[in-house]
Protein backbone atom coordinates (compact mmCIF):
# COMPACT_ATOMS: atom_id res chain seq x y z
CA UNK A 1 0.00 0.00 0.00
CA UNK A 2 2.69 2.48 1.02
CA UNK A 3 4.94 1.38 -1.81
CA UNK A 4 2.69 3.13 -4.30
CA UNK A 5 2.93 6.42 -2.43
CA UNK A 6 3.99 9.20 -4.80
CA UNK A 7 6.52 11.87 -3.82
CA UNK A 8 3.83 14.50 -3.39
CA UNK A 9 1.66 12.04 -1.50
CA UNK A 10 4.50 11.43 0.92
CA UNK A 11 5.18 15.15 1.21
CA UNK A 12 1.52 15.84 1.96
CA UNK A 13 1.40 13.06 4.49
CA UNK A 14 4.37 14.36 6.46
CA UNK A 15 3.06 17.94 6.39
CA UNK A 16 -0.41 16.82 7.50
CA UNK A 17 1.00 14.75 10.32
CA UNK A 18 3.23 17.53 11.64
CA UNK A 19 0.43 20.10 11.46
CA UNK A 20 -1.91 17.72 13.26
CA UNK A 21 0.63 17.13 16.01
CA UNK A 22 1.15 20.87 16.36
CA UNK A 23 -2.62 21.48 16.57
CA UNK A 24 -2.74 19.09 19.50
CA UNK A 25 -0.29 21.37 21.29
CA UNK A 26 -1.19 24.85 20.13
CA UNK A 27 0.79 26.58 22.89
CA UNK A 28 4.07 25.86 21.08
CA UNK A 29 2.95 27.69 17.96
CA UNK A 30 1.63 30.63 19.93
CA UNK A 31 4.82 31.01 21.98
CA UNK A 32 6.86 31.74 18.86
CA UNK A 33 4.33 34.29 17.68
CA UNK A 34 4.10 36.01 21.06
CA UNK A 35 7.88 36.11 21.27
CA UNK A 36 7.99 37.83 17.87
CA UNK A 37 5.43 40.45 18.89
CA UNK A 38 7.21 41.03 22.20
CA UNK A 39 10.68 41.50 20.74
CA UNK A 40 9.34 43.95 18.17
CA UNK A 41 7.46 45.87 20.88
CA UNK A 42 10.59 46.14 23.01
CA UNK A 43 12.43 48.24 20.45
CA UNK A 44 10.37 51.43 20.75
CA UNK A 45 10.72 51.11 24.53
CA UNK A 46 14.46 50.83 24.17
CA UNK A 47 15.19 53.50 21.59
CA UNK A 48 12.37 55.98 22.14
CA UNK A 49 9.01 56.64 20.48
CA UNK A 50 9.94 59.18 17.77
CA UNK A 51 7.91 58.13 14.68
CA UNK A 52 10.61 59.21 12.23
CA UNK A 53 13.21 56.96 13.75
CA UNK A 54 10.77 54.08 14.19
CA UNK A 55 9.68 54.26 10.55
CA UNK A 56 13.32 54.16 9.51
CA UNK A 57 14.23 51.10 11.54
CA UNK A 58 10.96 49.17 11.23
CA UNK A 59 12.13 46.83 8.46
CA UNK A 60 15.32 45.88 10.25
CA UNK A 61 13.64 45.41 13.61
CA UNK A 62 10.92 43.15 12.20
CA UNK A 63 13.47 41.09 10.30
CA UNK A 64 15.80 40.62 13.25
CA UNK A 65 12.83 39.64 15.41
CA UNK A 66 11.67 37.17 12.76
CA UNK A 67 15.17 35.68 12.65
CA UNK A 68 15.28 35.27 16.44
CA UNK A 69 11.82 33.78 16.74
CA UNK A 70 12.47 31.30 13.96
CA UNK A 71 15.62 30.23 15.88
CA UNK A 72 13.46 29.74 18.95
CA UNK A 73 11.32 27.07 17.33
CA UNK A 74 14.14 25.26 15.50
CA UNK A 75 15.13 22.71 18.17
CA UNK A 76 11.55 21.44 18.07
CA UNK A 77 11.73 20.51 14.39
CA UNK A 78 13.17 17.03 14.93
CA UNK A 79 13.49 16.57 18.70
CA UNK A 80 10.04 15.11 19.48
CA UNK A 81 10.36 12.58 16.66
CA UNK A 82 13.86 11.79 17.81
CA UNK A 83 12.79 11.10 21.39
CA UNK A 84 9.86 8.80 20.58
CA UNK A 85 11.73 6.92 17.86
CA UNK A 86 9.64 8.12 14.90
CA UNK A 87 12.69 9.58 13.26
CA UNK A 88 14.44 6.24 13.26
CA UNK A 89 11.42 4.65 11.58
CA UNK A 90 11.42 7.42 8.96
CA UNK A 91 15.05 6.63 8.16
CA UNK A 92 14.35 2.93 7.88
CA UNK A 93 11.39 3.54 5.57
CA UNK A 94 11.95 2.83 1.87
CA UNK A 95 10.71 6.31 0.95
CA UNK A 96 13.11 9.21 0.42
CA UNK A 97 14.26 10.82 3.65
CA UNK A 98 14.96 14.03 1.75
CA UNK A 99 11.28 14.37 0.82
CA UNK A 100 10.23 13.67 4.40
CA UNK A 101 12.65 16.31 5.65
CA UNK A 102 11.24 18.75 3.09
CA UNK A 103 7.78 17.98 4.45
CA UNK A 104 8.93 18.70 7.98
CA UNK A 105 10.53 21.96 6.81
CA UNK A 106 7.30 23.05 5.10
CA UNK A 107 5.28 22.18 8.18
CA UNK A 108 7.75 24.04 10.39
CA UNK A 109 7.47 27.11 8.17
CA UNK A 110 3.66 26.98 8.21
CA UNK A 111 3.78 26.92 12.00
CA UNK A 112 6.56 29.40 12.70
CA UNK A 113 7.11 31.49 9.55
CA UNK A 114 3.64 31.98 8.10
CA UNK A 115 2.15 33.37 11.35
CA UNK A 116 4.92 35.97 11.40
CA UNK A 117 4.10 37.01 7.83
CA UNK A 118 0.45 37.39 8.77
CA UNK A 119 1.01 39.39 11.95
CA UNK A 120 3.72 41.62 10.44
CA UNK A 121 1.28 44.26 9.03
CA UNK A 122 -0.12 44.92 12.51
CA UNK A 123 3.37 45.46 13.86
CA UNK A 124 4.20 47.56 10.82
CA UNK A 125 1.36 49.90 11.76
CA UNK A 126 2.84 50.22 15.24
CA UNK A 127 5.99 51.51 13.58
CA UNK A 128 4.01 53.91 11.36
CA UNK A 129 5.06 52.24 8.11
CA UNK A 130 3.43 53.25 4.85
CA UNK A 131 0.99 50.84 3.22
CA UNK A 132 3.38 50.16 0.37
CA UNK A 133 6.25 49.38 2.74
CA UNK A 134 4.01 46.97 4.63
CA UNK A 135 3.16 45.11 1.44
CA UNK A 136 6.81 44.77 0.51
CA UNK A 137 7.62 43.70 4.07
CA UNK A 138 5.03 40.93 3.86
CA UNK A 139 6.27 39.83 0.46
CA UNK A 140 9.88 39.81 1.66
CA UNK A 141 8.94 37.82 4.76
CA UNK A 142 6.96 35.42 2.61
CA UNK A 143 10.05 34.76 0.48
CA UNK A 144 12.59 34.93 3.29
CA UNK A 145 11.11 33.00 6.21
CA UNK A 146 11.07 29.64 4.34
CA UNK A 147 14.82 30.11 3.77
CA UNK A 148 15.24 30.54 7.52
CA UNK A 149 13.38 27.27 8.12
CA UNK A 150 15.49 25.50 5.50
CA UNK A 151 18.90 26.66 6.73
CA UNK A 152 17.65 26.11 10.25
CA UNK A 153 16.72 22.50 9.46
CA UNK A 154 20.39 21.74 8.75
CA UNK A 155 21.41 23.26 12.07
CA UNK A 156 18.61 21.50 13.94
CA UNK A 157 19.59 18.16 12.41
CA UNK A 158 23.27 18.61 13.28
CA UNK A 159 22.58 19.50 16.91
CA UNK A 160 19.95 16.82 17.45
CA UNK A 161 20.03 15.47 20.98
CA UNK A 162 22.98 17.57 22.14
CA UNK A 163 23.28 19.33 25.46
CA UNK A 164 22.44 23.03 25.09
CA UNK A 165 21.30 22.36 21.52
CA UNK A 166 19.03 25.41 21.55
CA UNK A 167 21.80 27.95 21.96
CA UNK A 168 24.18 26.00 19.76
CA UNK A 169 21.75 25.90 16.84
CA UNK A 170 21.45 29.69 16.89
CA UNK A 171 25.23 29.99 16.95
CA UNK A 172 25.52 27.78 13.87
CA UNK A 173 22.56 29.07 11.89
CA UNK A 174 22.48 32.83 12.51
CA UNK A 175 25.67 33.68 10.56
CA UNK A 176 24.34 31.73 7.58
CA UNK A 177 21.07 33.68 7.54
CA UNK A 178 22.75 37.08 7.23
CA UNK A 179 22.17 37.39 3.44
CA UNK A 180 18.42 36.87 4.00
CA UNK A 181 18.42 39.57 6.67
CA UNK A 182 20.34 41.99 4.44
CA UNK A 183 18.05 41.71 1.43
CA UNK A 184 14.85 41.28 3.45
CA UNK A 185 15.44 44.46 5.39
CA UNK A 186 16.91 46.03 2.26
CA UNK A 187 13.67 45.54 0.34
CA UNK A 188 11.70 47.45 2.97
CA UNK A 189 14.31 50.16 3.15
CA UNK A 190 14.35 50.54 -0.64
CA UNK A 191 10.60 51.14 -0.74
CA UNK A 192 10.71 53.57 2.18
CA UNK A 193 13.51 55.42 0.37
CA UNK A 194 11.39 55.74 -2.78
CA UNK A 195 13.26 53.09 -4.75
CA UNK A 196 12.24 49.84 -6.34
CA UNK A 197 12.42 46.73 -4.15
CA UNK A 198 12.44 44.34 -7.11
CA UNK A 199 16.17 43.54 -6.98
CA UNK A 200 16.08 42.72 -3.28
CA UNK A 201 12.98 40.56 -3.72
CA UNK A 202 14.52 38.77 -6.71
CA UNK A 203 17.59 37.90 -4.68
CA UNK A 204 15.40 36.61 -1.85
CA UNK A 205 13.59 34.47 -4.40
CA UNK A 206 16.94 33.18 -5.64
CA UNK A 207 17.96 32.25 -2.10
CA UNK A 208 14.64 30.46 -1.69
CA UNK A 209 15.17 28.34 -4.81
CA UNK A 210 18.80 27.64 -3.95
CA UNK A 211 17.89 26.55 -0.43
CA UNK A 212 14.94 24.52 -1.70
CA UNK A 213 17.24 22.47 -3.91
CA UNK A 214 20.04 21.81 -1.44
CA UNK A 215 18.84 22.14 2.13
CA UNK A 216 16.47 19.11 2.37
CA UNK A 217 19.23 16.85 1.10
CA UNK A 218 21.91 18.36 3.36
CA UNK A 219 19.57 18.23 6.35
CA UNK A 220 18.77 14.57 5.71
CA UNK A 221 22.52 13.82 5.54
CA UNK A 222 22.94 15.70 8.80
CA UNK A 223 20.17 13.59 10.35
CA UNK A 224 21.94 10.43 9.26
CA UNK A 225 25.17 11.65 10.88
CA UNK A 226 23.35 12.50 14.10
CA UNK A 227 21.44 9.23 14.30
CA UNK A 228 24.33 6.83 13.68
CA UNK B 1 59.62 -0.94 -5.70
CA UNK B 2 56.13 0.18 -5.01
CA UNK B 3 55.67 3.37 -3.05
CA UNK B 4 52.90 3.35 -0.50
CA UNK B 5 51.32 6.74 -1.12
CA UNK B 6 49.01 6.38 1.82
CA UNK B 7 51.67 5.53 4.39
CA UNK B 8 51.30 8.85 6.17
CA UNK B 9 47.53 8.91 6.10
CA UNK B 10 47.52 6.72 9.21
CA UNK B 11 47.65 8.72 12.44
CA UNK B 12 50.32 6.39 13.87
CA UNK B 13 52.84 7.11 11.10
CA UNK B 14 51.86 10.76 10.66
CA UNK B 15 52.44 11.45 14.35
CA UNK B 16 56.18 10.89 13.97
CA UNK B 17 56.39 12.74 10.64
CA UNK B 18 54.51 15.75 12.04
CA UNK B 19 56.89 15.81 15.01
CA UNK B 20 59.91 15.87 12.70
CA UNK B 21 58.42 18.50 10.36
CA UNK B 22 57.22 20.99 12.99
CA UNK B 23 60.61 22.62 13.72
CA UNK B 24 61.30 22.95 9.97
CA UNK B 25 58.26 25.20 9.71
CA UNK B 26 58.41 26.86 13.11
CA UNK B 27 61.97 28.25 12.91
CA UNK B 28 61.70 29.72 9.39
CA UNK B 29 58.38 31.25 10.51
CA UNK B 30 60.07 32.97 13.45
CA UNK B 31 62.95 34.23 11.30
CA UNK B 32 60.71 35.49 8.52
CA UNK B 33 58.41 37.24 11.01
CA UNK B 34 61.44 39.07 12.40
CA UNK B 35 62.78 39.97 8.96
CA UNK B 36 59.38 40.94 7.52
CA UNK B 37 58.47 43.14 10.46
CA UNK B 38 61.93 44.73 10.49
CA UNK B 39 61.53 45.72 6.85
CA UNK B 40 57.98 46.86 7.53
CA UNK B 41 58.79 49.01 10.54
CA UNK B 42 62.25 50.35 9.77
CA UNK B 43 63.00 50.10 6.05
CA UNK B 44 59.69 50.80 4.32
CA UNK B 45 59.12 54.52 3.69
CA UNK B 46 56.40 56.53 5.39
CA UNK B 47 53.19 56.58 3.41
CA UNK B 48 52.33 59.89 1.78
CA UNK B 49 48.66 59.81 2.76
CA UNK B 50 48.43 57.56 5.77
CA UNK B 51 51.79 58.47 7.45
CA UNK B 52 53.14 55.96 9.98
CA UNK B 53 49.85 54.36 10.94
CA UNK B 54 49.67 52.40 7.70
CA UNK B 55 52.41 50.08 8.93
CA UNK B 56 49.87 47.88 10.64
CA UNK B 57 48.92 46.47 7.22
CA UNK B 58 52.05 44.34 7.40
CA UNK B 59 50.20 42.27 9.99
CA UNK B 60 46.62 43.06 9.00
CA UNK B 61 46.74 41.94 5.35
CA UNK B 62 48.57 38.61 5.88
CA UNK B 63 46.27 37.77 8.80
CA UNK B 64 43.15 38.47 6.71
CA UNK B 65 44.42 36.41 3.78
CA UNK B 66 45.29 33.51 6.07
CA UNK B 67 41.96 33.62 7.88
CA UNK B 68 40.10 33.18 4.58
CA UNK B 69 42.42 30.54 3.11
CA UNK B 70 42.46 28.52 6.31
CA UNK B 71 38.68 28.28 6.27
CA UNK B 72 38.76 26.80 2.79
CA UNK B 73 41.61 24.43 3.68
CA UNK B 74 39.79 23.41 6.85
CA UNK B 75 36.58 22.79 4.90
CA UNK B 76 38.58 20.83 2.32
CA UNK B 77 40.12 18.57 4.95
CA UNK B 78 36.74 18.17 6.63
CA UNK B 79 35.16 17.20 3.29
CA UNK B 80 37.92 14.65 2.65
CA UNK B 81 37.28 13.18 6.07
CA UNK B 82 33.55 13.04 5.43
CA UNK B 83 33.78 11.52 1.96
CA UNK B 84 36.69 9.08 2.29
CA UNK B 85 36.30 8.50 6.04
CA UNK B 86 39.97 9.27 6.62
CA UNK B 87 40.39 10.02 10.28
CA UNK B 88 43.51 12.10 9.85
CA UNK B 89 41.82 14.62 7.51
CA UNK B 90 39.13 15.31 10.11
CA UNK B 91 41.81 15.73 12.74
CA UNK B 92 43.62 18.23 10.50
CA UNK B 93 40.37 20.17 10.08
CA UNK B 94 39.87 20.48 13.81
CA UNK B 95 43.56 21.33 14.28
CA UNK B 96 43.32 24.25 11.83
CA UNK B 97 40.09 25.77 13.16
CA UNK B 98 41.57 27.60 16.21
CA UNK B 99 44.42 29.03 14.11
CA UNK B 100 41.95 30.31 11.53
CA UNK B 101 39.82 31.86 14.23
CA UNK B 102 42.93 33.47 15.71
CA UNK B 103 43.87 35.02 12.36
CA UNK B 104 40.32 36.29 11.86
CA UNK B 105 40.47 37.86 15.30
CA UNK B 106 43.90 39.43 14.66
CA UNK B 107 42.63 40.77 11.36
CA UNK B 108 39.62 42.40 13.04
CA UNK B 109 41.74 43.74 15.90
CA UNK B 110 44.42 45.27 13.71
CA UNK B 111 41.68 46.54 11.39
CA UNK B 112 40.14 48.39 14.31
CA UNK B 113 43.51 49.87 15.29
CA UNK B 114 44.01 50.99 11.70
CA UNK B 115 40.49 52.28 11.32
CA UNK B 116 40.76 54.69 14.23
CA UNK B 117 43.43 56.98 12.70
CA UNK B 118 42.23 56.45 9.09
CA UNK B 119 38.47 56.65 9.30
CA UNK B 120 38.20 58.16 12.77
CA UNK B 121 36.29 55.19 14.16
CA UNK B 122 37.28 51.89 15.74
CA UNK B 123 34.60 50.08 13.86
CA UNK B 124 32.64 50.90 10.74
CA UNK B 125 30.03 48.64 9.20
CA UNK B 126 31.86 48.27 5.98
CA UNK B 127 31.67 45.21 3.78
CA UNK B 128 35.05 43.64 4.45
CA UNK B 129 35.00 44.21 8.20
CA UNK B 130 31.55 42.75 8.43
CA UNK B 131 32.34 39.68 6.35
CA UNK B 132 35.50 39.09 8.37
CA UNK B 133 33.37 39.23 11.52
CA UNK B 134 30.95 36.73 10.03
CA UNK B 135 33.91 34.50 9.11
CA UNK B 136 34.96 34.60 12.76
CA UNK B 137 31.40 33.56 13.71
CA UNK B 138 31.61 30.63 11.28
CA UNK B 139 34.89 29.49 12.85
CA UNK B 140 33.39 29.77 16.32
CA UNK B 141 30.34 27.77 15.24
CA UNK B 142 32.59 25.01 13.88
CA UNK B 143 34.61 24.89 17.10
CA UNK B 144 31.48 25.02 19.29
CA UNK B 145 29.76 22.20 17.41
CA UNK B 146 32.85 20.03 17.62
CA UNK B 147 33.24 20.77 21.32
CA UNK B 148 29.66 19.90 22.20
CA UNK B 149 29.56 16.43 20.62
CA UNK B 150 31.10 13.73 22.78
CA UNK B 151 31.59 11.05 20.15
CA UNK B 152 34.58 12.14 18.03
CA UNK B 153 33.35 10.41 14.88
CA UNK B 154 30.00 12.14 14.97
CA UNK B 155 31.72 15.41 15.91
CA UNK B 156 33.98 15.13 12.84
CA UNK B 157 31.15 14.37 10.45
CA UNK B 158 28.75 16.97 11.82
CA UNK B 159 31.33 19.74 11.82
CA UNK B 160 32.48 18.69 8.35
CA UNK B 161 28.97 19.15 7.02
CA UNK B 162 28.77 22.52 8.75
CA UNK B 163 32.11 23.58 7.24
CA UNK B 164 30.94 22.59 3.76
CA UNK B 165 27.64 24.45 4.14
CA UNK B 166 29.63 27.40 5.48
CA UNK B 167 32.05 27.45 2.57
CA UNK B 168 29.18 27.39 0.06
CA UNK B 169 27.75 30.34 1.94
CA UNK B 170 30.95 32.36 2.19
CA UNK B 171 30.74 33.87 -1.32
CA UNK B 172 27.02 34.58 -0.90
CA UNK B 173 27.66 36.31 2.41
CA UNK B 174 30.62 38.18 0.97
CA UNK B 175 28.68 39.62 -1.96
CA UNK B 176 25.60 40.34 0.15
CA UNK B 177 27.64 42.39 2.52
CA UNK B 178 29.45 44.01 -0.39
CA UNK B 179 26.23 45.23 -2.00
CA UNK B 180 24.89 46.24 1.36
CA UNK B 181 27.61 48.77 2.04
CA UNK B 182 31.14 49.52 1.06
CA UNK B 183 33.67 51.94 2.46
CA UNK B 184 36.85 49.89 2.55
CA UNK B 185 39.69 50.94 0.30
CA UNK B 186 40.13 48.65 -2.69
CA UNK B 187 42.92 46.13 -3.02
CA UNK B 188 46.28 47.71 -3.60
CA UNK B 189 47.90 44.50 -4.81
CA UNK B 190 46.56 43.65 -8.21
CA UNK B 191 47.52 41.03 -10.73
CA UNK B 192 48.55 43.74 -13.17
CA UNK B 193 51.25 45.62 -11.31
CA UNK B 194 50.85 47.41 -8.02
CA UNK B 195 50.94 50.90 -6.63
CA UNK B 196 53.02 49.90 -3.62
CA UNK B 197 56.61 50.69 -2.79
CA UNK B 198 58.99 47.72 -3.20
CA UNK B 199 59.97 47.59 0.49
CA UNK B 200 56.31 47.52 1.49
CA UNK B 201 55.68 44.61 -0.84
CA UNK B 202 58.72 42.76 0.44
CA UNK B 203 57.64 43.19 4.01
CA UNK B 204 54.06 42.13 3.35
CA UNK B 205 55.02 39.03 1.40
CA UNK B 206 57.64 38.02 3.96
CA UNK B 207 55.12 38.27 6.77
CA UNK B 208 52.57 36.42 4.64
CA UNK B 209 55.00 33.52 4.12
CA UNK B 210 55.81 33.61 7.83
CA UNK B 211 52.10 33.38 8.66
CA UNK B 212 51.71 30.39 6.34
CA UNK B 213 54.67 28.62 7.94
CA UNK B 214 53.36 29.46 11.39
CA UNK B 215 49.91 28.08 10.52
CA UNK B 216 51.45 24.85 9.22
CA UNK B 217 53.72 24.46 12.27
CA UNK B 218 50.90 25.09 14.72
CA UNK B 219 48.54 22.85 12.76
CA UNK B 220 51.04 20.00 12.80
CA UNK B 221 51.80 20.29 16.48
CA UNK B 222 48.10 20.56 17.34
CA UNK B 223 47.22 17.54 15.22
CA UNK B 224 49.84 15.60 17.21
CA UNK B 225 47.99 16.40 20.43
CA UNK B 226 44.68 15.42 18.84
CA UNK B 227 46.14 12.11 17.64
CA UNK B 228 47.46 11.35 21.12
CA UNK B 229 44.11 12.24 22.68
CA UNK B 230 42.05 10.10 20.31
CA UNK B 231 44.41 7.14 20.08
CA UNK B 232 45.21 7.13 23.80
CA UNK B 233 44.08 3.52 24.17
CA UNK B 234 46.12 2.05 21.34
CA UNK B 235 49.28 0.03 21.65
CA UNK B 236 51.51 2.28 19.54
CA UNK B 237 50.75 5.31 21.70
CA UNK B 238 51.59 3.35 24.86
CA UNK B 239 54.93 2.38 23.31
CA UNK B 240 55.94 5.96 22.47
CA UNK B 241 59.02 7.01 24.48
CA UNK B 242 57.41 10.33 25.51
CA UNK B 243 54.33 8.52 26.80
CA UNK B 244 56.18 5.70 28.56
CA UNK B 245 58.19 7.78 30.97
Amino acid sequence: MTSRLSVFGLLGLVIKRDLLLAMRRRADVLTTLIFFVMVVSLFPLGVGPEPDMLRKMAGGVLWVAALLSSMLSLPRMFSADHIDGTLEQMMLAPQSLTVMVLGKIVAHWMLSGLPLVLIAPVLGLQFDMSAEAIWVLMLALLLGTPVLSMIGAVGAALTLGLRGGGVLVSLLVLPLTIPVLIFGAGAVEAVSGGMDAASNLSLLGAFLLFALVFSPFVASQALRISME
Amino acid sequence: MAINWFKYSAPSTFYGLAGKLTPWFAWPAAVLFAVGLYIGFFVAPTDAVQSEAYRIIFIHVPASILSMFLYLIMAGYAALGLIFKTRLSSMMASALAPTGALFAFISLWTGALWGKPMWGAWWVWDARLTSELILLFLYLGFIALQASIEDPRRADKASALLAIVGSVNVPIIYYSVQWWNTLHQGSTIKMTGTSMHVAMQQSMFTVLVACWLYAIAVGLSRVRSIILEREANTQWVKELPEVKQ
